[in-house]
Parts: structure tokens; sequence; C-alpha cells
């Protein structure tokens, strides 16, 4: 029976609570929280992404438009027409999910490579419009002044603050996921993955399961995209190409896909791979990228999140 | 007429199956009667699993009439069909190996307790509920099919014996009135045939209809009430298993010397 524990999610948030004075006091880390703020944004879409690829089976290397979306709908709405910056995220979460609607009613009829290549190609053309619609979008030059955000009078305008509210969110994003998980919808999910024929025997309706898993996953990547852009105060299309999607793909074969954990854990270790670890690799930096993909591949199927089993396997011996 | 008072619970009409020039069934008429077991026989190529996954919605037939309780049926998705009524088991066993025996059941019970995404994720009272009676009900089905003590175990370590039992246990979760069952002696040996024999008529007598393809001749006439015989998309005889037995078509071309057949 899957059962994830709640233990470990206890110790985990008890962790992240805590974090901001661990880091204050030791040297050199200080600057640690503001990794942490990516680290919780790429695990809101590392949970989607693990929801569609690890539980059901359905690859997407489009997840970058979403995230893409988010930001633009809220630095949009926010600059240049003055909404409200939490108004922006829910309307940003809704035009995902229409978009998410739109695309995932064709393309989950397709299997494997061709679902790939339809989201691959949905992601391009997503990140051309970021590019191309200058009036909107700012072109290749971004667009600037995002304003910050606050609640009641109360700013979240420093490290610390903008982190308890990021993690607030991933924190609920993971409950709300591993309930599904453990659900009707999740074994549905699951079924989907394991048998498509035998899941239609079941009576499961397995389009309409995998376009609300699609849609789910775009509604939080969208989210992360909102909140990156109210962080950073200022985004560019870059941030939002091809190389984020895969990135991301990355970050939960890395963490292992099979498990909600493997995506906490490849976000957390990519996010301080790519901003602490790898500097001087320059730009070479996307060939680790490779061979950490490779070797995670070739030696650990599962993931870091699979080696617990595999040394479960060592004992049983 | 009411329509669920049919005497027959599933009417075939003149359904013609072709894939391009290859016609895989043709003008094939025949009915299953409420509560009885109807078996279908015939050499391999027949149109067999055609014809299984045309009724359990997998193909739509190129012409004809597929009615389930007096509701057409023929042009509905495998899942509408599941919903209906009418639940099947897998020739090349399907499970969800990624599962436990009481997880694949549980799977079954998706169209009759129901609880959404939003309330799943937001673990809505009404859901913990749900999912206790989601679990009584899985186990008591492997009680009936009499794999309840192996629910723990995932379901690809169960030995083929079980694994088809299970098959058929995850089918009797979608609380079917027809029940499809594709070849589930094949691959067994003599006891685990026995139990599944036994297991088909226990079905029965439940009240639910059993149609099945059966290569295992003995199995066949030891439980079938009616049995049809196809051969190369038409039907060809179709009668109770003494009639068919004593059909000197039939038995020179299928049944051969009796005993030899039965492996």
């Amino acid at each position: 029976m899957l059962r994830i524990g709640k233990l470990p999610i206890t110790f985990f948030a008890l962790f992240i609570i805590v974090f901001p004075w661990i880091a204050r006091v030791i040297p050199g880390i200080g600057h640690y929280p503001d990794l942490l703020i990516f680290a919780g944004i790429y695990c809101l879409m590392t949970m989607g992404l693990s929801l569609l690829l690890g539980y059901t089976g359905q690859i997407s290397l489009g997840q970058a438009a979403f995230y893409g979306i988010g930001a633009y709908v809220s630095a949009i709405l926010t600059t240049t027409y003055g909404l409200n910056p939490w108004l922006c995220m829910i309307i940003g979460m809704i035009v995902a999910a229409i978009v998410a609607i739109m695309v995932g009613v064709p393309a989950l009829k397709l299997r494997g490579h061709y679902l790939a290549m339809a989201t691959l190609a949905f992601g391009i053309i997503v990140f051309i419009i970021f590019n191309e619609e200058v009036e909107w979008t700012g072109g290749p030059d971004g667009m600037s002044g995002i304003p910050g955000l606050s609640v009641f009078g109360f700013n979240f305008d420093t490290t610390e603050k903008y982190y308890y509210l990021v993690w607030f969110f991933v924190y609920a994003a993971f409950i709300f996921t591993i309930n599904v998980i453990q659900s009707r919808s999740g074994r549905a999910l699951r079924a989907i993955h394991a048998s498509e024929a035998a899941s239609n025997a079941m009576g499961i309706d397995v389009s309409r399961f995998k376009i609300m898993v699609f849609v789910y996953s775009a509604i939080l990547a969208s989210l992360a995209g909102s909140l990156y852009a109210h962080r950073l105060n200022f985004i560019n299309p870059t941030t939002f190409d091809l190389f984020f999607s895969i990135k991301l793909l990355i970050m939960i074969a890395l963490g292992g896909m099979h498990d909600i954990w493997g995506a906490i854990i490849g976000a957390f270790l990519i996010t301080f791979l790519s901003f602490e670890w790898l500097h001087f690799f320059g730009e070479f930096e996307v060939i680790v990228y490779g061979v950490i993909l490779l070797l995670i591949i070739i030696f650990l199927p599962h993931g870091l999140a699979g080696i617990p089993h595999i040394v479960k396997g060592w004992l049983r011996r | 007429m009411n329509e669920k008072r049919t005497e027959n619970i599933l009417e075939v009409e003149e359904v013609i199956m072709a894939f391009g020039g290859l016609v895989a069934l043709i003008n094939l008429d025949f009915q299953v009667q409420h509560h009885t077991i109807k078996a279908i026989i015939g050499p391999n190529g027949a149109g067999k699993t055609t014809l299984f996954n045309v009724i359990t919605g997998s193909f739509s037939p190129t012409e004809g009439t597929v009615r389930f309780n007096g509701k057409s049926i023929e042009n509905l998705k495998a899942h509408e069909i599941a919903k209906l009524g009418i639940s099947r088991t897998f020739q090349t066993i399907e499970l969800f190996t990624n599962m436990t025996v009481l997880e694949n059941v549980m799977v079954g019970c998706h169209t009759r307790i129901k609880s959404s995404f939003i309330a799943s994720g937001l673990r809505l009272p009404q859901v913990k509920r749900k999912e206790e009676q989601m679990r009584s009900k899985a186990m008591d089905i492997l009680e009936f099919v009499g794999i309840a003590d192996k629910y723990n175990e995932s379901a690809d370590s169960l030995p083929l014996g079980e694994r088809k039992i299970l098959e058929i246990g995850r089918a009797l979760a979608t609380e079917p009135e027809l029940v499809c069952l594709d070849e589930p002696a094949s691959g067994l040996n003599e006891t685990e045939t026995q139990a599944a024999a036994d297991l088909i008529r226990r079905i029965k007598d439940k009240g639910v209809t059993v149609w099945l393809v059966e290569h295992d001749m003995k199995v066949v006439m030891d439980i079938a009430d009616d049995i049809m015989v196809l051969n190369y998309g038409e039907k060809s005889a179709e009668g109770p298993p003494l009639e068919i037995q004593n059909n000197p078509k039939v038995s020179e071309a299928y049944l051969g010397g009796g005993e030899e057949n039965n492996a």
C-alpha cells in the first residue's frame, strides 16, 4: 500500500522553519535562505512534474512555458495595468490552466515521443511569443519594475519574509499533492501509468485524468512563475527557455520521479549546483548536468529517493 | 417495452468488424441470457479477441448493434461501458504492476465510490470515509476470490494463477452485471484451472452473468450453460455443451478426440 510517512514531512517542515536562524549563525551560509527561495519555487514545479511524469507516465517538455505564463501575467498586469499582485497571481494560474487544457486535449492523446515533441513545440512557441511580442513583454529586454508582494500592509520585502511566503505555498502544495497521490485520483493516475487499457476497463476516464494532472502541474508552475517575478522584480525570456524545461526533468530524474520526495530533493540539489557549486564550470555547466543525468539513469534509475530501497535490499541479503 | 426487462443482458446484432480489407467478424448475431455462463470457442484467428474488444468498447464495430440491457453501446468508449456494468479481464494479463494486490482491486472500485481530485487534495472528511469504504469493499472481494492473505503483496509478485484470479477480482470490483473473461484458464495448471472454474461458477451464483473466451474445452464443457463456436469471423454453431459436443462438424474441427486438447 502506498503510504507517505508523516514523520519526514514534520521534520522537513521544522527544518525549513528554523533554517534562517541556523543560516545566520553558521558563517558562509548566510545567503542560503535566498537560495532556498529558488529551491522552493523549483519545488512547486517539480512536484507537478513528478505527478505528471513519475506517477502518471506523461512527459512534458513545456513546463517552462507555464512558469513563464505565470511570471508574465503577473508582470504585465501589475506594471502595465496596476492590478493587485495577488489577483494577478490567480489570473496567471487561470490563464495557465486554460492554456494547459487547450494544449493538453490534443497533445495528451499522443504517447511517448510524440507527446514529448508536442510539449516541446509548445514550449518553444511560448518562448518565441515572450521574445517577439515586444509591446506586451518587452521582448528580449524583459520587464522591470514588477512590485513586491504585501498583504494588509505587511511587506514581504526581506529575504526571510519572502522565504517563509514561498515555503508556505510549497508546503500547501506538497500536502495537497501527497493527499492526491494517496487517494482514488492518485491510484487512477498510477493505474494509467501501468496500463491504459486496464484503466479504461476499470471505468477510469483516462484522457480526463491526464488533462487534470497536466492542468494541475501548469497551475503550480504558474504560481512558481508569479513568485519568481515578484521576488526578482525583473524578468526576461531566457529564464523560461527550453533548457529550463529540461532542467526540471533533470531535477526529478536526479531526485527520483517515482517518489514525491524526489521532486524536493532534486529541486534542492540542482538549485545548489547551479547557484553555488558549478560556478567555476562556467559555460561547461551544461555538460556537468549531462553527466549527472547519465550517471543517475545508469546507476540510480529511481533517483536519490530510491537509495533507501537499495540499502534495505542490501540489508535483507 | 421496459428496457430493463429484456430477457437477454447482451444482444449482438449483425455486427461486422473490418480492418481495412480484412473482415474479422461477419454478420455476427448472438445473445447472452441473464445469469448464465456463455462461452465462445473457436480456433486461433477466428475473431474471438476482436469480438471481445468490440463488446468491451476497445473497438467500435464497422456495422451492427451491440445492446446491453436494451441500450445500444457500440459507440461508447471503454470506460463508459465499464460504468454501465460490463467488466473485463485481459488475455495477456494487464495488472497494475506498480501497486499492491489490494490497490489493484481498489482501482476497480473507481466508478462506484467517488471522491474528486480537489476533495482528495484537501482531504475533506468524506474522502477518508470513502477511502475506508473502498478498502473494506476491496478486502471483501479478495476474500471472495480467495487471495485475501496476499493483499499487501506487489501485484507482479503473484504466480500466474493468482494474477489471473486478481484480474477477475479487480473486474468484480466495478460491480458488473456482465463480466467478460478472456481465456481465464490459459497457462494454468490443473489445480489452478480447477480453482478458476470454481470461481467462475461462484460469480454466476452471485447473480453476475459471465461471458468468456476459452481454449480449455474441459473447463468450457464443465461450466458453460451455452456455447457459441466462432470460425473465420462467423458463427458456425451455438447451443448447450452437450449439443456442441455432439455436433459432428464442431467436434471434428475443434474438439478432436477429447482429452488431448486439454493442454
